[in-house]
């Protein structure tokens, strides 16, 4: 696989704050990298370099084989990018503003219109091409951003945040276009909601305090969960049996923890965790079968991606 | 230069998608008939040549440019799209060309939409009419200075009424340079040389001698300079804080 974007120790003091602090990494070909971190993690600072928009302190950025600080214009030609928030022109139209962006990125007379109509068909800006962009909604506004951004078919894709304040329908609408380019392109996107690495990331990065702590596909954070391999029983049983099953599940071999959930009557659950996050599951639903146990539910944790970045950020 | 004649037209569009455009010229039409007329004692003169309506144009200048140089930067600061513009293919000097001529052009137009001026001159007398263009030249000149030094001070803040009130105050100081209430201060303690220097940078001085029609090349490369001068400044700027 092809690296497209290839960051070295790159660094990026404000005065005396450090924004971002010795960040490496590499993207390739077909992969949608998501960036993740809280807020004023050094997310921005981060694209924005790498986009050339903000000049590093230390450390190199190479688009594409093109470093953004020596062959700036070069860099930039395959890039697409859309800053934080979609800032337009807002005196303009979306049909003003996208043709004012293809003549920029050198694209002319019949190839421009073929590829605007294309791009306008694609993100369904037709209803509003002659509208100035400052009356548009949020919707409409982010969807002209993201036309800027992928118009000149660009092999390196930047999305800061390009879901946020958006509807669920909307998230929903960006999320499936984001998908559909990911085999073409390289995309790099930061987000700070989770189910979105989740639904369009094939690779997780997470910054803390301007630094890299963690990077692996998204269901590899997860299993640093504690919750990772965790199961939930809940049976149906008098609740004076209650200290004898919670005695049989701790003797458990892989059984390291039981926390009680619910204890009714008639109806008691537990949370099992295992030991070194090993699989339990199969373990506990044999056992609850030898022991004739009325288990209603029975489910398994792949771990919780929230817990882990709350983990991971605290921590440093 | 393909980058600075795009963005040179998106941005001189964009004056006339607003009322910024006819707001300006109305005013400045206005404001440059009044001027001549009544301040300007045009027809108690007697004498057919516009003398009256290109002297006012530095204190006209020195109000109306600011407001137009005001957004250059500091509106694409307060709405972010400096990140996508510096993002994009282009270079500083490109962009920071491309904006500066479109107001420039747009100064053109609104100083040539005062052509009835001419016409009416041209009615009533025989003027020179080679004096009259070279007022127009000296005037547009001296617009182009103004705006250079807006466009400077406009990459410097996101806030439009700051870059206002600066570009104001700084083009009163090129105005003003030539006069004693500035060379006094000067005066007491710098070299004589110095304050021949900070004369010679009157904006009236080089204006003055245009206007008569004596177009110098020596005032022609004072005005240039300047340009260039600022303008370099105002790419250097942007170039530093870009992201500030």
């Amino acid at each position: 696989m092809e690296t497209m974007v290839e960051i070295q120790n790159l660094c990026k003091h404000f005065g005396s704050l450090v924004a971002v602090d010795n960040i490496s990494f590499q993207v390739t070909q077909g992969e949608i990298l998501g960036f993740l971190g809280p807020n004023g993690a050094g997310k921005s600072t981060t694209m924005k370099m790498i986009t050339g928009f903000l000049t590093p302190t230390s450390g190199t950025v190479k688009v594409a084989g093109h470093d953004i600080l020596q062959s700036p214009l070069s860099a930039k030609r395959r890039i697409g990018y859309l800053p934080e928030g979609a800032p337009t022109y807002p005196d303009m139209t979306s049909a003003q503003f996208l043709d004012f962006i293809a003549q920029i990125r050198g694209l002319q007379g019949l190839n421009k219109r073929k590829r605007l109509d294309e791009i306008i068909q694609r993100v369904n800006l037709e209803s509003v091409l002659d509208q100035p962009i400052d009356t548009l909604s949020k919707g409409f506004k982010r969807r002209v951003g993201l036309a800027q951004a992928i118009l000149h078919d660009p092999e390196v894709l930047i999305l800061d945040e390009p879901t946020d304040g958006l509807d669920p329908n909307q998230k929903h609408e960006v999320r499936t276009l984001i998908s559909d380019m990911a085999k073409e392109k390289v995309i790099i996107l930061s987000t700070h909601i989770l189910e979105e690495v989740h639904a369009v990331c094939s690779r997780a990065i997470i910054i803390a305090n301007g630094r890299l702590v963690a990077d692996g596909t998204p269901s590899e954070l997860e299993s640093r969960s504690l919750y990772y391999n965790a199961v939930t029983i809940s049976l149906r049983a008098p609740q004076q049996q209650a200290p004898e099953i919670r005695k049989q599940l701790l003797n458990l071999p892989q059984v390291a923890k039981l926390e009680t959930l619910e204890e009714s009557p008639s109806l008691l659950t537990y949370q099992l965790f295992p030991k070194n996050k090993s699989p339990i599951i199969a373990e506990i639903s044999q056992h609850a079968r030898e022991r004739n146990w009325k288990v209603e539910e029975l489910h398994l944790d792949t771990g919780h991606l929230d817990e882990v970045f709350r983990t991971i950020t605290t921590a440093h | 230069m393909r980058s600075t004649w795009i963005i040179f037209k998106r941005e001189l569009a964009s004056y006339f998608a607003t009322p910024i455009a006819y707001v300006f010229i109305v005013i400045f039409l206005f404001l440059s008939g009044i001027f001549t007329f009544y301040l300007g004692n045009f027809f108690s003169r007697g004498q057919a040549d516009l003398l009256p309506f290109f002297n006012f144009h530095p204190w006209l200048y020195l109000f109306l440019i600011p407001a137009l140089a005001m957004r250059l930067w500091a509106e694409e600061r307060k709405s972010g799209t400096i990140e996508l513009l510096m993002t994009l293919p282009v270079t500083v000097t490109e962009a920071v060309l491309g904006k500066f001529l479109a107001t420039w052009a747009f100064t053109a137009i609104a100083l040539g939409l005062t052509f009835p001026m001419w016409i009416t001159v041209n009615y009533l007398g025989n003027p020179d009419n080679f004096v009259i263009l070279a007022g127009y030249i000296g005037s547009l000149l001296m617009a182009g200075a103004f705006l250079s030094i807006g466009s400077c001070i406009s990459a410097l803040t996101k806030n439009q009424v700051i870059a206002f009130v600066i570009t104001v105050v700084v083009c009163l100081a090129f105005i003003l340079s030539g006069f004693p209430l500035v060379l006094d201060f000067f005066k007491g303690w710098a070299p004589q040389l110095i304050v021949n220097t900070i004369s010679s940078f009157s904006f009236l001085t080089h204006f003055n001698a245009i206007s008569k029609g004596v177009i110098d090349l020596r005032d022609l490369i004072y005005f240039f300079s300047l340009m260039a001068f600022w303008l370099f400044a105002t790419a250097i700027l942007i170039e530093m804080k870009k992201a500030d």
